[in-house]
Parts: structure tokens; sequence; C-alpha cells
């Protein structure tokens, strides 16, 4: 079973409805009392990054994600979902994360000429193989909607990177733990295509 | 590189697709969910729905349209007409709208611009722009569905409504609209130039040429087309293969 996590931010239908056309069932589930039975979790979440790690914190799921996660199941953030798994949250103040993978939110500097948010289609580069990325081919556009991202502690954790005034992080991963920060349930065939992969993936890499 | 966008924006009108001519005398151009499935299939880079059927309208038709839409389409959605609450945009939000389109209520409650973007981010809240030309050239925004004059300029819309929150303009020159010969290009430049986040221009597309030439012109980050794609053998990828000879990058799928 796919668990789609419902933080109470946006639209959750879209990324169940892409699971579906991949041919996989998924379900909302809004606690941790499901995670026994998943084989899969998402975290979704567009939004500021302040009220979504609050409702994390609220309804206390910091510690049983990461006790799904030493499980080696696999888990994949996206968009706001992907930047959640940081350690720490600049948007609104200094804000812990869920602290999966070692790193920072910080919002784009693109410099002059570049409009905030980043909104649009933009050309994803893949840093080194992964699971995730089987059959796909590189240098494919992707959708991206954001002000801020990822910036992590350690470079290896950087799957795949989008230019937008710069370098910006697109993909990170870690073992069983893998975020996107653009919108694979938004991004036609190669999404749709991202997504799959995911939910064949057995976490290992 | 980020690249520019094409977006195929469809009216509605009590469940049936719509289009107008300088937002008047509409014709039926079919069913809005499978022309959505079309332009999926095309890779369309996004698509907007705008609602301009109005009295006694509350959003809930909307969101049951939108559920249809998002089983078959995976791209950006984005819609409006008639979101007269933060209530109605959160509602169209939660069932499969990535953009809520505010127009009227923008000049009217910027609050409902704040309260979209605090909770759903500014990514998700567009600013819906209508405006007619006067004969001195200048610009004036009109409300509801271009039925009233508002008197704010237009140069200060946009500055209050980014200062409220909003993520993207959409501009629709009223002039142009369904006469497809060519956008309102000082319309969407004006906006442009004022605007710092993205600015979708619309209204006027006739063939790729006025795409071309609104493209290299304005700067803009995206075109939308209606009349274009609803009554001429034109599309998405066409039109793309179209601009790609001219130093306009689209997306690679």
């Amino acid at each position: 079973m796919i668990g789609i996590l419902d933080l109470g931010i946006g639209n959750l239908r879209s990324l169940s409805n892409a699971i579906h056309q991949n041919g996989f069932d998924s379900q909302v589930i809004k606690d941790e009392t499901s995670f026994a039975d998943l084989s899969h979790l998402i975290i979704p979440g567009v939004g500021h990054f302040q009220p979504a790690m609050a409702a994390v914190v609220d309804r206390k799921l910091r510690a049983p994600i990461h006790a799904y996660v030493a499980t080696g199941r696999p888990l994949l953030g996206v968009c706001l979902g992907m930047q959640l798994l940081a350690a720490r949250g600049t948007e609104g103040g200094e804000v812990d994360g869920i602290g999966l993978i070692p790193g920072t939110i910080k919002r784009l500097t693109p410099g002059a000429g570049y409009r905030i948010p980043h909104v649009g289609w933009n050309v994803l580069m893949t840093k080194r193989a992964h699971p995730v990325y089987e059959g796909l081919k590189n240098e494919r556009d992707f959708y991206f909607v954001h002000s801020f991202a990822m910036v992590c502690d350690a470079a290896d954790d950087v799957l795949g990177e989008t230019d937008y005034g710069g370098p910006v992080t697109a993909v990170i991963g870690r073992n069983n733990v893998v975020g996107f920060q653009f919108h694979p349930e938004k991004s036609e065939v190669n999404g749709l295509k991202l997504l799959e992969n995911f939910c064949l993936w057995d976490g290992k890499c | 590189m980020l690249k520019k966008r094409i977006i195929p924006v469809q009216l509605l009108l009590n469940g049936r697709l719509v289009k107008t001519q300088r937002f008047d005398s509409f014709r039926d151009v079919g069913d809005p969910v499978k022309s959505s499935a079309v332009y999926n299939s095309q890779y369309a880079d996004e698509l907007v729905f705008l609602n301009i059927a109005r009295e006694g309208q509350s959003v809930k038709p909307l969101a049951a349209f939108l559920e249809r839409v998002s089983e078959v389409c995976f791209m950006p959605l984005a819609i409006g007409g008639g979101i007269r609450s933060f209530e109605d945009a959160a509602f169209l939000i939660q069932n499969g709208a990535d953009k809520i389109v505010l127009n009227s209520v923008a000049y009217k409650d910027k609050s409902v611009i704040t309260r979209v973007a605090d909770r759903f981010g500014a990514q998700a809240v567009v600013v819906g722009i209508d405006a007619a030309r006067r004969a001195d050239g200048s610009y004036v925004a009109r409300s509801h569905c271009g039925r009233n004059e508002e008197v704010v300029k237009i140069e200060d819309h946009i500055r209050s409504c980014e200062a409220a929150g909003a993520g993207e303009f959409f501009v629709q020159s009223i002039d142009n609209d369904g006469m497809m010969e060519g956008f309102d290009v000082p319309l969407i430049k004006l906006v442009s130039a004022i605007a710092t986040v993205p600015v979708i221009g619309c209204g006027g597309s006739g063939n790729y040429n006025h795409l071309r030439d609104a493209f290299l012109e304005t700067g803009v980050s995206a075109l939308a087309c209606g009349s274009l794609f609803n009554f001429s053998d034109s599309n998405p990828l066409r039109a793309k293969a179209f601009l790609s000879n001219y130093g306009l990058a689209f997306k690679v799928v």
C-alpha cells in the first residue's frame, strides 16, 4: 500500500490520480496508525515551511516518520514535502525540519532578471544514477513552483539539479529517502515515469 | 534554463466549453474534459480554466469538474471566475486546482490574496486583470467579466496585489479577446515591467507569428491561447515547433 500523508495543505488528488494512472493504489493517511501497512510513503505539500512543519509536530509525526525510514521502506517528499526532509528551514524564521537529510532550506537568490517564484518547466540535470531515474532520459523538463530550495550539507545527497540563475537542488536522495523539488504529478510523461519508478523501488540503491 | 509556456485557456459556462469575442457573443466549442485530455496528449504546459457563468454560482460544480479533469491531465491546472472568498479558493485547491485565479475580488478585498498565499503559497495565487484600451492608448481595468470599470490604475493594482501576496499575473486584453489578430503587446509590456512575479499574457492569438511577436517583444513568461486552439488546426506541439526556430526554448518531453 502506498500512503500519501495529508498535512492539510494543498492538492493531494493530483498525486493520487498520477499514482493510479501508473497502476498502483494509494491511500491518503492523516496519522501514523497505518504506517505499519505501508510499502511506500509519500509526503506531498505546497505552501510555507513553518505551518507545514507545525502540522508534522502537532500530529506527532516526526518520530514515526524516522521509525518508518529506519525499516528501509522507501520515502518520497514532493516539493514542500521534500523541503520538510531537511534539517532546517529558514522560511519565516529558523525552524527544525524532519531532519532526514542534512541541509537548509533557503530562499532562491537568482539575481537580476529572474522572477520569484520560480514557476514553470525547467531542465533536470541528473548528478548520479538512482533507481528512480530508471529509463528516464537526462535533461528533460519538469514543472517547478517554489521560492525556497534545499541546500544540502553533503554534495552526495544531491541527485539532480536545475539551473535558475545558478544551480538549484531538484532531486535529493540518501539511502531509502528521495525528494523532488518539482511536481512529478504535474510533469506529464516524465513525471509519471519517476512516480512509477518510485512505486516499484524497494528502497535499496 | 526556465522555459517559456504556452497555455490553452478554456472558458467554462455551465459545464460547457465556450469561446468569446471581446468578452461577448460566446460560442459553444465542446466538452472541456475531452478537450483537456487532448491538451494532455499534446503536452500542453499548463491549463487555465475561467468560469464565465455568474448568477447564483457556487464553486462546487467547478470542483466536480476539476476532479474529472485531474484524472486525465497531469499538468498544472489553474481555475478562476467567481471565486469570492478564501473558502472558495481553498475548496478548489483541495479538489484539484494547483492555482486559483482571482479577479474581481482582488479589487474589493486583497485579504483573500494574502490568506490564500499564506496558506498555500504565493505560487497558488494568480491575479487576473482584464484590461480595456482607451482612445488615448492607456488602459483601464474592468472587473466582473469586463462589465464594471475599476477606478484604480492598473499599475497601482499590480503593485498592491503583489504586496498582498500574488504569485503570478494573468493579463487579458478585452479588445483583442477572440479577434485572432494578435496579442496586445503594449499591455503585456506594461504589466511585465511592473510585476516582479511571472506574467501570463492572454487575448488575441490567431497564428504562431502572434505568439512569436509577443514572446520576443515583451519577455513575458507565458502566453495563453483560446481561439487559436479552439478554432484552427493548431495545437501546442506545432506552436512550439514553429517558435523554436526563433530562439525560444520550450519544455523537452
